[in-house]
């Protein structure tokens, strides 16, 4: 079964994001993938409600591909939960236009993976960090998977760049085409975990 | 003939000659002359010497013509050119009648009759210039205004003038021919200033307290043609107000429309009797040129024609040097002499009173009226030379000289040509000069090309309609063509010009009003703009997302531009006042202007920006 996707990306200066532009580059023609530029389309953050429920009801797969500022993402992105997830649309009573789709958070993330843990000086796990997303997505009947995340943006190399981009392709390609298991999925705290999971199982 | 076959003639005289004379880059006020030429006695002979008849009722055209004209101007505005009227009005008006005395005593006119003359033919006509003024655009410009304030002197001096002209009548005022020319002519002089005063008084508060309520109640009947009618219903019974204290209806309507251009109704009444005007003017314009007698000059060719010449250098001379006096830049002052080199329609006037008061007799009076009509033929013409031939060659050239320091190289384009950089088109050129975008400006006005090439812009010269300008500009290679002309004809003429010959450039225009906007969605165009401030940073905006800057950056950069336009315009008005105080009000504009250019200099938006920047924060932590 083919899956639709919806990239919901949400970047203020994305033309100063070298990691950002190699991703979104590598996604443009995976068959499947809409990538929709919020920043892009509502440069004055005034979201046409109307149409971005169309896009969700479109897709299956959605996916909240930001930098991960602050603990968070950027603030057209609040704007879009805020405006677009509506009671009685996305949750509440008759609340679900949104029901069994799968969303999760697609992020780039400055310090690096070992920052994120009780000892590191983020003092906790990205897995926590991302709950109010967790939790959005429960209130709205979907299913949440643990985040696709690029650590050490500031300080990683071209090549390491490169390998994510080209992971994040590989992951959309498994998702449209429907070769996972979301009971699996879930054991993971990162996508990028289940994915380098798959491949050593194929080498062995 | 009827009244029908009449009406047929000049509407299908003009209706056929109008458009052609304006294919060929005449002009309309041409256009109406020849046709006028064509019908009458001479040519074709439909109509004969009612042209007369015809030329007076349509002298009304003037007196609507100067009611607009008041209308667009605020009291304040007029208060502020009192200066440039009166200094350059008397300045115009005494030489150009004393060098054009000298010249009838050279002729052997006696001194009376070259008198009279002299005064007739200082005046310039308000009908051809502001009709001409308007139609290029140039109302605001330095020559424009130039143009209007010794008009408007003018207009005011008609009325000494014919209190003059008896007194130097030849066998004084005999009871057969004495000119009942206004109803208190026979009062004392004490009583006739009273009046005077009189009905400026009632003009000016029953504009303001009768006339606009009674417009309330008029329009609360949302019948279109009652509010014609009440316009109308003013016009006409100022101007008989004032014709009845003898003085010039054509003043009297002017101040009505100063005093109800600061009414609600300003817009409407305009609207409402802009077709009048223009028909009437039209009607004036071939009523002279039925009324040249190409008989008589065929017969004094040489003395016709010696003396249109002596008149008309004479009186370009002397404008020329008014100019210089009061500062109108070199360009500028070519026009304004130009157009106002012509004997006006107060001539007609002034002459066959002139006449009737047996200062001059039939035969001269004939001739000097064939001078008169011939000079407002040549007119257009005269302008047309200047505008093609002369200005280009002494004055603001069409393109930069090649070679100066402050020019780009030749050949080269730029991405986005703006065609009007007045308040809107301006601001589009500062903030992407701001955002590193180069723009080709196009503009009419020789002033501000000139600022603006010193300030290091890259402008053409002239008028934005002409395919070969715009090709000039690099329309061939550009992406984005923006019409920001302030008249909406223009606006759209350039459109379909760039449209029809350019198809792969993309236009962005503005709309002055909810109409305009309907008209270009017609025209087919997407990108439009109701002018303001805001919607111009906002086309300008556009613009560096159609060049390929993010949308959102580009819409923070007119935030901030927004933000710094406002505290600049804050700054700048507290200092306004210890500027040098100019004559011109055209030319204070261009001061602040190039301030403000100034100033825009060490704006940089782009540089300082980082926010969200990641780059700068791995730059940062890199070196450490």
């Amino acid at each position: 079964m083919a899956n639709k996707i919806l990239i919901l990306f949400a970047h203020p200066r994305f033309e100063r994001s070298a990691s950002n532009i190699l991703m979104v580059r590598q996604l443009q023609d995976v068959p499947g993938v809409t990538f929709h530029d919020l920043y892009e389309r509502y440069p004055d953050f005034n979201i046409d409600i109307e149409a971005e429920k169309v896009l969700l009801e479109e897709h299956n797969i959605i996916i909240w591909h930001h930098p991960f500022y602050w603990y968070s993402a950027p603030p057209l992105l609040k704007q879009w939960i805020d405006l677009v997830l509506e009671f009685e649309w996305a949750y509440g009573p008759g609340g679900n236009a949104l029901e069994g789709k799968t969303i999760f958070n697609c992020i780039t993330v400055g310090g690096p993976r070992a920052a994120y843990s009780r000892d590191g000086y983020n003092r906790f796990s990205l897995l926590e960090l991302l709950t109010p997303f967790n939790q959005t997505a429960y209130l709205c009947r979907m299913t949440w998977f643990p985040p696709f995340a690029m650590h050490g943006t500031h300080r990683i190399s071209e090549d390491e760049k490169l390998q994510n981009a080209d992971q994040y392709r590989l992951l959309l390609e498994r998702l449209v085409k429907g070769e996972f298991s979301a009971e699996e999925i879930l054991k993971y705290e990162y996508l990028n975990d289940w994915l380098d999971n798959i491949k050593t199982k194929i080498t062995v | 003939m009827n009244f029908l076959a009449q009406a047929l003639i000049y509407l299908a005289a003009a209706v056929i000659c109008v458009p052609i004379a304006k294919r060929l880059g005449l002009g309309s006020v041409l256009g109406y002359l020849l046709a006028g030429m064509l019908i009458g006695p001479y040519v074709l002979g439909f109509i004969g010497k009612e042209g007369q008849d015809i030329m007076h009722f349509a002298e009304f055209g003037v007196v609507m013509m100067l009611f607009i004209i008041g209308l667009e101007l605020e009291p304040s505005q007029f208060w502020k050119m009192r200066k440039s009227i009166v200094g350059m009005g008397s300045i115009q008006l005494v030489f150009t009648s004393l060098f054009i005395f000298i010249i009838m005593m050279i002729v052997g006119l006696t001194w009376q009759v070259a008198l009279a003359i002299a005064l007739s033919f200082a005046m310039s006509s308000t009908a051809i210039v502001l009709q001409t003024i308007k139609e290029k655009g140039l109302t605001l410009t330095a020559s424009g205004q130039a143009s209007f304030s010794v008009l408007l002197f003018q207009d005011i001096m008609v009325i000494p003038i014919l209190a003059i002209l008896p007194l130097i009548a030849v066998n004084g005022l005999t009871e057969s021919r004495h000119i009942e020319s206004s109803l208190l002519g026979n009062l004392p002089g004490w009583m006739q200033g009273i009046s005077f005063f009189a009905a400026v008084a009632l003009i000016i508060f029953g504009g303001r307290y009768l006339f606009v309520p009674i417009l309330r109640v008029v329009a609360r009947t949302r019948l279109r043609e009652l509010f014609t009618a009440s316009s109308l219903l003013l016009v006409v019974s100022v101007a008989l107000l004032m014709q009845a204290i003898g003085l010039s209806p054509a003043l009297g309507t002017f101040l009505a429309g100063v005093v109800l251009a600061s009414s609600e109704y300003r817009h409407e009444l305009e609207s409402d009797l802009d077709p009048f005007k223009g028909l009437l003017l039209g009607l004036f314009f071939i009523g002279v040129g039925a009324s040249i007698n190409f008989e008589l000059i065929a017969s004094r060719t040489l003395l016709i024609m010696g003396l249109v010449a002596a008149v008309m250098i004479t009186k370009f001379l002397i404008l020329l040097a008014t100019g210089k006096i009061f500062k109108v830049a070199s360009d500028q002052n070519l026009l304004f002499a130009f157009a106002l080199s012509q004997v006006g329609e107060f001539a007609f006037v002034l002459l066959s009173f002139s006449n009737q008061l047996d200062i001059i007799n039939p035969e001269w009076m004939d001739i000097m009226m064939a001078v008169t009509a011939i000079t407002m033929t040549i007119t257009p013409l005269l302008l047309l030379l200047n505008e093609r031939v002369i200005d280009p060659r002494f004055g603001v050239k069409e393109i930069s000289e090649p070679g100066r320091k402050d020019d780009k190289e030749i050949g080269e384009h730029h991405p986005v040509i703006i065609a009007g950089f007045g308040h809107f088109g301006s601001t589009i050129g500062r903030f992407l000069r701001a955002n590193g975008v180069e723009a080709t400006i196009l503009d009419h006005d020789s002033d501000r090309v000139s600022l603006l090439r010193k300030m290091g812009f890259r402008v053409y010269y002239g008028d934005a309609t002409r395919l070969d300008l715009l090709q000039a500009a690099g329309a061939d290679n550009a992406k984005i063509l923006i019409a920001a002309i302030d008249s909406p004809e223009v606006n759209q003429e350039l459109i379909s010009t760039a449209r029809k010959n350019f198809p792969d450039l993309h236009i962005m225009a503005r709309a002055k009003s909810r109409m305009d906007a309907y008209e270009l969605i017609d025209m087919g165009l997407s990108d439009i703009y109701r002018e303001s401030l805001h919607t111009s940073v906002k086309l300008a905006v556009d613009v560096l997302g159609k060049l390929g800057q993010r949308s959102y950056t580009a819409t923070r950069q007119g935030q901030k531009f927004l933000k710094y336009d406002e505290d600049a315009l804050k700054e700048m008005a507290e200092h306004r006042h210890d500027m040098q105080k100019y004559v011109l009000k055209a030319r204070e504009t261009f001061k602040l202007q190039e301030e403000l250019l100034a100033k825009d200099l060490a704006l940089n938006t782009g540089e300082s920006d980082h926010s969200w920047d990641s780059e700068t924060i791995r730059e940062t932590l890199r070196k450490k």
